[in-house]
This record gives C-alpha cells, sequence and structure tokens, in this order.
C-alpha cells in the first residue's frame, strides 16, 4: 500500500494512505485519547475527545475519522486541544450521575480514567436540568442504567453490526435523546439474545450484568446446602486480567484455589461436561449422518446463539443439537449421578457456574433444564462477578498456589478446555467423530483449518472415505450469514459450530471488559485463545472420549450416549420466539 | 419493567393495509426507503402505532427499534392518532407572554397526556402551534378550528364540558 508523509507534533510520521489520524498517530506512537470509538464498530467521531489541530483546517477535526494527506501537519497536544477535551468531558458530566464511589464500573471507567487524564477539577461544572431514568431490569441477565449513559452508541453499533440483533439504539432527539428499544420496550421484552456484548463495549457503568455474588455468598453460609461450583473453560484465559496479570495468561490453578477459598464444597470443572457434551454431540451427529437426519447439524453450547436462532430462525429449530450446553450438563449430572454417589437429596445441592457469559443466566432457567425435578444450576456468575467476590473475600489472588479441581467433575482433557474458542466445539468433535468412525488413533489431533477469529471458516475433511463439511461462525452477524444459506437450502455443512460472540466464548459478554484503546489495536480474542490451546497443548489427554471421568460416568450411570437415561439428563428441548 | 402507557386502541383497516403493503413493496428495494415508507405510512393512517411499525419492520427486514428511531427522531412524524376534537394551544410569543405556556401545562394535566399526544379514549388530542393571527385574543386556544381566545386556566373546564 501506498504511503503519506505527514508531520504529528512536528516529528514525521510515514503511515499508509486511507489511514485515520487516529490511526497514524497509533503508528508513531502519539496517544490521541478517544471515548466513542470502536475500531470498525463506531466509527462515527461523535464524542470530540479525540480533537486534534490540522494545518489549514478551520476547526478542530476528530481524529478517529478524520483521513490523513500527503504533508499534512497536525498537532494532538496543544494547550487549547486539551481545554477542548476538558470542556467536552465537563458537558458530558453535566448530565452524568456521578455517583462514582458506588458504581460498578469505578476505576475502569473509561470516562473517569479520563477526567483524571485530562484535569477535570469540577465535575458540577456546568449546572441544569439533569434527565431522570428508570433502571430497566426486565431482562434476566442485565441492567440498563440510562443515568450513567453519555450516548456514545458503542452498544447499540454493536448491538447492530456485530451481532445482527439491533434491539437497542437512540430514541428521540436533542436532549430528549436515550438508548433504548422500541415502544419503550424493557429489553426483556425484545428479542435480545442476552449475549452481553453491549456490556463489554460500554465505557462507563451504564450497563452491567444483574450480580449473584451475594446469592452465592448467601448458599455457601447455608451449611444445609452441598454447594458446588464449576468455571468455563474460557473463565482461566481471562480471569488473570482482573488481578493485574497479562491477557492471555492462563491461571486456571490460582482459579481451583481461589474457588476452594471462597468456600465452596467441591470446585469441579465445567471442562469436565465439556468433554461430555463432545461424546453426546458427536453421537448426535453420527446418528443424523448414518439414519438421514437433519443437516447440517448445529452446536447448542452458546446460550445467545440458541436465543437467536429461536427469535430470528424459529424455521431452523431441527437444526440445533438437542444437547444441553456444558453449564447445563454439569448441572445434570450433579443433582443426578453425583447425588447419587454422594448420598444427597438433589435439592440440598447448590450448582453455581462460573461463565464468560450473561447469556447463561438466562439458560439457566429455561425450561426443560431440570434432570432431577429441580433446577440443573442454581446460579451463575460471570468472570467479572467471581473477580468482585474474590476482591470482596479479601483473597490475595495472585499469591493463591496453583491447585487442582476436586473428582469426579473436575476431570477434563484438552478437548474440553478448546470449547472456549471460536472452532473449539468443532476440533473437540471432530477429534471424537473421526476416531470413531475409521476406528484408528488420530496421528495429529489439531485440526488447524477451524482455529482462528475469522467470523466465517470451512473445512472438509475425508474422513473413512467421507466428505465431512465443516463450518465455524462466530458473532451472530456472521451466523446469519450461515443460516441464510441454511434456510435457502444452499449450504451443503455437515455440521457446524456457531458461537454467539466474536471469537467464541474467549471474548464473551461475562468477561472482563477491556479499555476501548487496547481492543482498537489487540485482538483480544486471539490472546486469550492462545491461553486454551496451549492449555490443550500441555495435556497428555487430549480426547473428550478418553476422559476416565466420563467413560465411568456412562458405565456407572448413563448407559449408552444418546441412550434412553443421557436423552433424558442430557438433552433439551427449543421454541419458537418472535422477532420483537 | 419500564412503565407501559396507555394507548388509542388501533383501529387500522384491511384497506389500509393493504395500500401499505402496496408502498412497501414498490419502495423497498431502494436504498434510504425508510423514511418515504413511514412518510407514506402516516398519510394512510394519520400516524404511526407499533402495528404499523411492526408491519414496515416485517416486510422490509429493518429492525423495528431502527424505524422507531427514525420515527421519534423527526417532529413531523407522529406516534399518536389525532383525537375527535384536536386541541391546539398557541405558544406564539404574544400568547405565551400573556401565559398559555400555563393553559398548555394544565390542560395536559387535566387530560392526562402530554404535548402530540391523544386520550385513550380517542376523544382529545392536544398540541402546541405557533401564532393564528390572533394576537388581540391572546392567549389562544383552539379546538377543531374553534377559537377560544382571553383565556385564564379556569377557563379550561367549561372549554373541555363543551366537548364531554
Amino acid at each position: 500500500m501506498e504511503n503519506v508523509n505527514i508531520k504529528i507534533n512536528g516529528l514525521d510520521v510515514c503511515a499508509p494512505a486511507g489511514s485515520t489520524i487516529l490511526d497514524a498517530a497509533h503508528i508513531a506512537g502519539v496517544k490521541i485519547p478517544t471515548l466513542c470509538f470502536l475500531k470498525e464498530i463506531n466509527e462515527i467521531g461523535a464524542c470530540r475527545m479525540c480533537v486534534v489541530e490540522v494545518k489549514g483546517a478551520r476547526n478542530l477535526v476528530a481524529a478517529c475519522v478524520h483521513p490523513i494527506n500527503e504533508g499534512m501537519e497536525i498537532l494532538t497536544n496543544t494547550s487549547a486541544l486539551i481545554e477542548s477535551r476538558r470542556r467536552t468531558l465537563e458537558l458530558i458530566l453535566s448530565t452524568h450521575d456521578k455517583r462514582c464511589l458506588s458504581c460498578v464500573r469505578s476505576g475502569k471507567c473509561e470516562l473517569q480514567e479520563l477526567c483524571q487524564e485530562l484535569g477535570v477539577e469540577d465535575e458540577n461544572h456546568f449546572e441544569g436540568e439533569s434527565p431522570e431514568y428508570e433502571l430497566d431490569e426486565s431482562a434476566a441477565h442485565m441492567i440498563r442504567d440510562n443515568n450513567k449513559c453519555i450516548l456514545c452508541r458503542r452498544c447499540t453499533a454493536v448491538c447492530e453490526k456485530v451481532q445482527s440483533v439491533a434491539v437497542i439504539g437512540p430514541n428521540n432527539r436533542g436532549f430528549s435523546t436515550f438508548i433504548g428499544s422500541a415502544f419503550d420496550m424493557g429489553l426483556g421484552d425484545t428479542s435480545c439474545v442476552s449475549c452481553g456484548q453491549c456490556i463489554v463495549a460500554c465505557p462507563t457503568g451504564a450497563l452491567y450484568e444483574k450480580d449473584f455474588t451475594d446469592d452465592v455468598l448467601a448458599a455457601i453460609a447455608d451449611e444445609s446446602k452441598h454447594v458446588i461450583v464449576q468455571p468455563a473453560p474460557s473463565v482461566r484465559a481471562a480471569l488473570g486480567e482482573e488481578f493485574g496479570y497479562p491477557m492471555g495468561t492462563d491461571v486456571e490453578g490460582k482459579l481451583a484455589a481461589a474457588l476452594r477459598r471462597i468456600g465452596f464444597d467441591r470446585v469441579f470443572d465445567t471442562d469436565f461436561s465439556a468433554d461430555l457434551t463432545i461424546i453426546e454431540e458427536a453421537h448426535e451427529f453420527l446418528g443424523r449422518v448414518q439414519n438421514g437426519g437433519v443437516l447440517p447439524l448445529m452446536t447448542s453450547c452458546s446460550p445467545g446463539w440458541i436465543k437467536y436462532c429461536e427469535h430470528y430462525y424459529p424455521d431452523q429449530l431441527e437444526h440445533l443439537s438437542s444437547c444441553k450446553s456444558p453449564q447445563q450438563m454439569f448441572g445434570a449430572v450433579a443433582k443426578t449421578y453425583y447425588a447419587e454417589k454422594m448420598g444427597l437429596d438433589p435439592k440440598d445441592i447448590v450448582c453455581v457456574s462460573v461463565m464468560p457469559c450473561t447469556a447463561k443466566k438466562f439458560e439457566i432457567d429455561r425450561d426443560d433444564q431440570n434432570a432431577a425435578g429441580v433446577p440443573d444450576v442454581d446460579i451463575s456468575i460471570t468472570t467479572r462477578e467471581l473477580a468482585r467476590l474474590i476482591r470482596k473475600l479479601g483473597i490475595d489472588f495472585k499469591s493463591l498456589p496453583d491447585e487442582p479441581f476436586d473428582d469426579p467433575l473436575g476431570e477434563s482433557t484438552g478437548a474440553g478446555v478448546i470449547f472456549g474458542a471460536t472452532g473449539g466445539v468443532m476440533e473437540a468433535a471432530l477429534r471424537t467423530a473421526v476416531e470413531t468412525l475409521t476406528g484408528e488413533e488420530l496421528e495429529n489431533v489439531e485440526f488447524q483449518e477451524v482455529r482462528g477469529t475469522q467470523g466465517i471458516k470451512e473445512a472438509t475433511y475425508n474422513v473413512a472415505g467421507m466428505d465431512v463439511k465443516v463450518a465455524v461462525a462466530s458473532g451472530l452477524s456472521n451466523a446469519k450469514q450461515i443460516m441464510d444459506k441454511v434456510r435457502a437450502g444452499e449450504a451443503d455443512y455437515h455440521f457446524v459450530e456457531i458461537m454467539g460472540c466474536p471469537g467464541g466464548c474467549v471474548n464473551g459478554g461475562g468477561q472482563p471488559q477491556v479499555h476501548a484503546e487496547v481492543r482498537n489495536y489487540v485482538d483480544v480474542r486471539a490472546i486469550r485463545a492462545k491461553a486454551l490451546y496451549d492449555n490443550d497443548e500441555a495435556k497428555v489427554i487430549r480426547k473428550s472420549h478418553e476422559n476416565a471421568s466420563v467413560k465411568r460416568l456412562y458405565e456407572e450411570y448413563l448407559g449408552e450416549p444418546g441412550g434412553e437415561r443421557a436423552h433424558h439428563i442430557l438433552h433439551t428441548t427449543y421454541v419458537k420466539r418472535s422477532i420483537n | 419493567m419500564l412503565a407501559k402507557k396507555e394507548t388509542v386502541p388501533f383501529s387500522g383497516t384491511k384497506e389500509q393495509e393493504e395500500s401499505l403493503l402496496k408502498v412497501i413493496s414498490e419502495l423497498k428495494d431502494e436504498k434510504g426507503a425508510m423514511m418515504p415508507i413511514l412518510q407514506k405510512a402516516q398519510d394512510i393512517y394519520g400516524y404511526l402505532p407499533i402495528e404499523v411499525q411492526t408491519i414496515i419492520s416485517n416486510e422490509t427486514g429493518i429492525p423495528l427499534e431502527k424505524i422507531y428511531g427514525v420515527a421519534t427522531f423527526y417532529s413531523q412524524f407522529t406516534l399518536s392518532p389525532k383525537g375527535k376534537y384536536q386541541i391546539s394551544v398557541c405558544l406564539g410569543t404574544a400568547c405565551y407572554v400573556k401565559g398559555s405556556g400555563d393553559i398548555y401545562n394544565a390542560l395536559m394535566e387535566k387530560l392526562g397526556i402530554v404535548g402530540g399526544e391523544c386520550t385513550p379514549d380517542g376523544k382529545f388530542s392536544l398540541d402546541a402551534c405557533r401564532c393564528v393571527g390572533a394576537c388581540g385574543l391572546a392567549p389562544v386556544l383552539m379546538v377543531n378550528g374553534e377559537v377560544y381566545g382571553r383565556l385564564s386556566v379556569d377557563d379550561i373546564d367549561d372549554i373541555l364540558a363543551k366537548y364531554e
């Protein structure tokens, strides 16, 4: 690509033609503050934080959207600019609920940080009318507090462009503008899929998950309850960020140790039920292939994707695997097999899950998710809530030893841990399906074609003389492309993995928020996914069907994969929903 | 849960729906079709209730929230029908300084609606208007074109009673 020569703050900079001033400054190592800008998602130049002076320009220009030209001379940090940015912040603050001390986002709020950096001295510099909004608590998974909203539109851009859902947007105009849904519907009344991508996009405390950490503590304090916990694969790849570890640090051992110190009676692992999912799903897949069932089979691990399919493709539900998600399979096994083994009444078991996901909060209350007559999972908290809980209890995370998970529901293989990255479920399923079909041991268990953070991946594998065509999609706008092909009868895939969030669970709506300035230039998905692939590579057992605890579960309790008992405990049903 | 406001029941006819569907099928493949479709829909129904916006959303594939966002952005679009009796209060300069703002506020309170809305029984709708050319009678309001002048807040009950 052609390069353009410009000057930034008097320094010569060479950047590709077509770059924005912001990108060119990034190349030169010059930081320009941003607030509404999310690369490739929200590029609207609205908030005016990134204004810069361009020689010859009449007004200050927004660096995030303004392209560079040959010979352009740019100043990014004059006192006039700093004054302008500070004034912008003061205006934002004039209608902002400034109760920061009790705000869930305090300390990680991008608005708060900018106020500190730019030296806002009086948060009440502009006084006057300030709108008051009721909290929207109608959704199962999250709360919208428009009193903290700065109208940056990062959430609405993600909802529309990345997820193709678009149930939130700006309503009214001018001073009356607020972000909400059509006809003042609560989010819970819309076809919101609960993915939580709006929460991780939000720069402030306007959007946050419903916090159930007090429920967890109450359950632990109740002596009559046996409280068990299961963290999802991708939690170990991101939790460390909350405690100062570099992005992509696998903190599996400290995670188990922290959960034990919180006071759970048993510390298990969703990786176990990820392996179990593979056995059931691979069995279902082979069954459909051999018996002329509906193809492609589509994975059902991601509750955001499931809800999306139910709302937007209710005519295609027969493609969905009937397998419960790993979270639900875990709870179902805990309250049947494990309860029986331990001589416990399922009613006395409290199953807590730690998930990278907000849709899991919705999933636990779905119908047909109660194998023992009680909910499979009782409380689902996000990675962020777990971090909050660890801090609240004064657990010094960094000084924790590495500890293992408990038996029997804590044993897992490398196939289980890669569930957290897009393509991971597909790869895990292929490891098992190929060995089952060929009856031979795989020489190489890595299926590189389905790895990586591209939105849609396709591959064809010749297995025992049959071409198996697979696709992997993450992010619902990519899922939409696949589903439109499936609906039109133009897709000849046999097996499709879909994850609701871009990059899969590692980038889930319940994961630690990453500052936009980092997120804009670093592939969070790839870095966190690497932690999971490294974890897999270091494992001796890397195939789900070789998980000894899973094998024992079938021998002692479930019987055959896909058999009557397995079906009753591990499978579920779906409902048609409408678009609102 | 956000509070839901009671609205006038939708009473669209089959003919109206057919003309709306015709408009949509003519326009929907054009770029930027939403605005002209909304304008035509308002011509057909007089306003843009959820039923109408839902038809537009289903037929065009444009998410309902996008349509609602546009419909609430432009003041020429209205989400409420006009009442059997349309009340316009003049908020022009002369009327305003003579206290028409108080009259407007009192009407909102008595009717239980805000400007631009219609009472749930479909009887009264309320709007603000600019100078009606009767400044000598300020403050002025009109009901279906009939002018009432030199008003005070105390006159409102009598005026409304005429239309009960």
